[in-house]
């Protein structure tokens, strides 16, 4: 939950500009698409985000703190390909997270610390259907599959930013139509601000609360170099679109109740399946 | 059907399989068979028999002068030396190559380094190891290492480069440090490759035993190839070399079998 703020952010490579003026304002929990043509500097905009590029003028702020320059625990990311670890069993990536965090010198829990790391891992895959499957290596998994435990490997560590580089892109019709009713669920279940660049126009306006299109003003090709792309245009969703509130607001849906833990920003828990018979 | 489409089956694969062994036998055989009969006493190719006597007395038998079995003597020395040459060489490229591949720093600082000594031919500085480290074990082992491990370096650093760059930036969103990330993330991946990578070496690790066993030693193998040339003594040379060939294929095998049983996620990982 984190409201992200572009000042007038500039990238160039050398002499070639790839984006110009880029101003605006993320609200926290906010659902953003962002949509272009290919080559309009959208995978740019979400590295920057990331850390992974820095701009070259301009500032991007988190929650008005200057963003860090590497990519860090709070945001997430779920990359198109080669977001899950090919050597870790499906339980070992959604832990990896949280052994990253408690065991800095090894970074492996065990015992106790370890079991209730793996119960916590195993309640979240069921979550996001992937229950039985948690010995499996990602390989053996479906491409759909592999991008729910990458959903659940990045949600595992709490961040309070999730970045989606076309996550969904390879995935075929009916799958991804799946995996997008799951995307919905955990943003509205746990505190991320969403950020998600896309190809897919009805997937943007599918999922998005704001829809952001980039594009090059200037498209000449004498003009291609000198000219970066910038918003051309932002467009709330209507009806207005936004995520569900606290649990004090609104009673649970049916088929599950509220959680009285204290809800850590960015982790599943505010609602928790009821156990099926 | 075009050749390209024609796949042998598994009884036919088998006997491709035998066929070019089965005509190096023949070859020398004939070849043998034909000197013998001109010459009974020829050393150059000597008959099976000779062959089998001679390791017979070789393996089998307590070797008077030194109270041994000297071919099992000589394997071990061998072994000795390759097994712990190797095992220093391993050790240390994991650790390098890790380094190197993963820090950009330590790429630029030793990268060019490691590719200049890679191209040093070991060969020419085992004078120098003999003269510096005088002619035991140590200048043995030192040559096998400098031999293999620049290579094993440098291929291993270019491995833990080839690892996707989101893995590494999805670590760090999960929080990783550097140290984490080499634990968890490289080292775990590199391990396959690195087994990939001695086993590439095993064929160089095996020229410069034998060459240090040559010049220098007084057991091993290599140096009983080369004791024994003095008295045209083929019949040693030939089950010798056939003993050295089927070590290597069995290390190789051995490294083979390692690698599917410890890893077994990385043989889809190769297939992309």
């Amino acid at each position: 939950m984190s409201a992200i703020r572009f000042d007038d952010v500039w990238k160039e490579y050398g002499d070639h500009i790839v984006l110009e003026r880029i101003t605006m304002e993320v609200e926290p929990r906010a659902f953003i698409a962002l949509v272009g043509p290919s080559g309009c500097g959208k995978t740019t905009l979400l590295r920057m985000l990331l850390g992974e590029e820095q701009p070259s003028r301009g500032q991007i702020t988190v929650d008005g703190k200057p963003l860090r320059a590497e990519p860090d625990a709070d945001r997430g990311v779920v990359f198109q390909r080669y977001s899950v670890f090919p050597h870790l069993t499906v339980l070992q990536n959604v832990l990896l997270g949280r052994e990253l965090r408690d065991a800095k010198f090894t970074a492996r829990l065990f015992g106790a610390a370890r079991r209730a790391a793996t119960d916590e891992a195993m309640a979240l895959l069921a979550e996001v259907g992937l229950a039985g499957q948690e010995s499996k290596y990602p390989s053996a998994l479906s491409g759909g599959m592999q991008q729910r435990l990458a959903l659940a490997q990045a949600i595992m560590r709490g961040p309070k930013i999730l970045l989606l580089d076309e996550p969904f892109g390879a995935l075929d019709p009916g799958i991804r139509a799946d995996i997008h009713l799951l995307m919905k669920r955990l943003w509205n279940e746990t505190h991320l601000t969403v950020v998600m660049v896309t190809h897919d126009l009805s997937e943007a306006f599918g999922l998005a609360t704001r829809v952001i299109a980039l594009e090059r003003q200037r498209n000449r090709p004498e003009e291609r170099e000198r000219y970066g792309a910038t918003v051309s245009r932002d467009l709330e969703i209507f009806p207005r679109r936004s995520a569900e509130l606290r649990s004090s607001v609104q009673p649970a849906p049916t088929g599950t109740t509220r959680s009285d833990q204290e809800h850590q920003p960015g982790r599943p828990g505010a609602l928790v399946l009821k156990e099926q018979p | 059907m075009r050749l390209v489409n024609i796949r042998p089956g598994r009884q036919m694969r088998f006997y491709l399989l035998a066929l070019p062994f089965l005509l190096v036998a023949i070859a020398y055989f004939a070849g043998s068979s034909a000197r013998l009969a001109q010459n009974p006493n020829d050393k150059l190719l000597p008959a099976l028999p000779n062959m089998v006597q001679a390791v017979k007395q070789m393996a089998f038998e307590v070797d008077p002068r030194t109270g041994s079995y000297l071919m099992a003597t000589d394997t071990v020395a061998s072994l000795g030396r390759l097994g712990s040459a190797l095992a220093v060489s391993t050790v240390a490229a994991l650790v390098l190559g890790i380094v190197i591949g993963l820090l950009p720093g330590a790429n630029a600082l030793l990268g060019p380094f490691v590719s200049v000594t890679s191209m040093v031919p070991p060969l020419a500085l085992l004078p120098i190891l003999f003269i510096v480290m005088g002619l035991g074990e140590n200048s043995k082992i030192a040559l096998i290492v400098i031999g293999t491990l620049p290579c094993m370096i440098r291929d291993l650093a270019m491995k833990v480069q080839e690892l996707p760059r989101e893995q590494i930036v999805k670590a760090q969103t999960l929080g990783a440090s550097t140290w984490q990330i080499a634990l968890r993330i490289a080292m775990p991946q590199t391990l396959p490759r690195l087994i990939d990578v001695l086993r590439l070496q095993l064929g160089p690790a095996w020229l410069f035993l034998i060459a240090a066993e040559a010049i220098a030693s007084d057991s091993g193998l290599g140096y009983r190839i080369f004791l024994v040339r003095r008295y045209l003594a083929m019949d040693v040379i030939i089950p010798y070399v056939a003993w050295i060939t089927l070590l290597a294929f069995l290390i190789d095998v051995a490294l083979r079998v390692l690698q599917r049983r410890l890893f077994p996620w990385f043989a889809s990982v190769r297939a992309e």
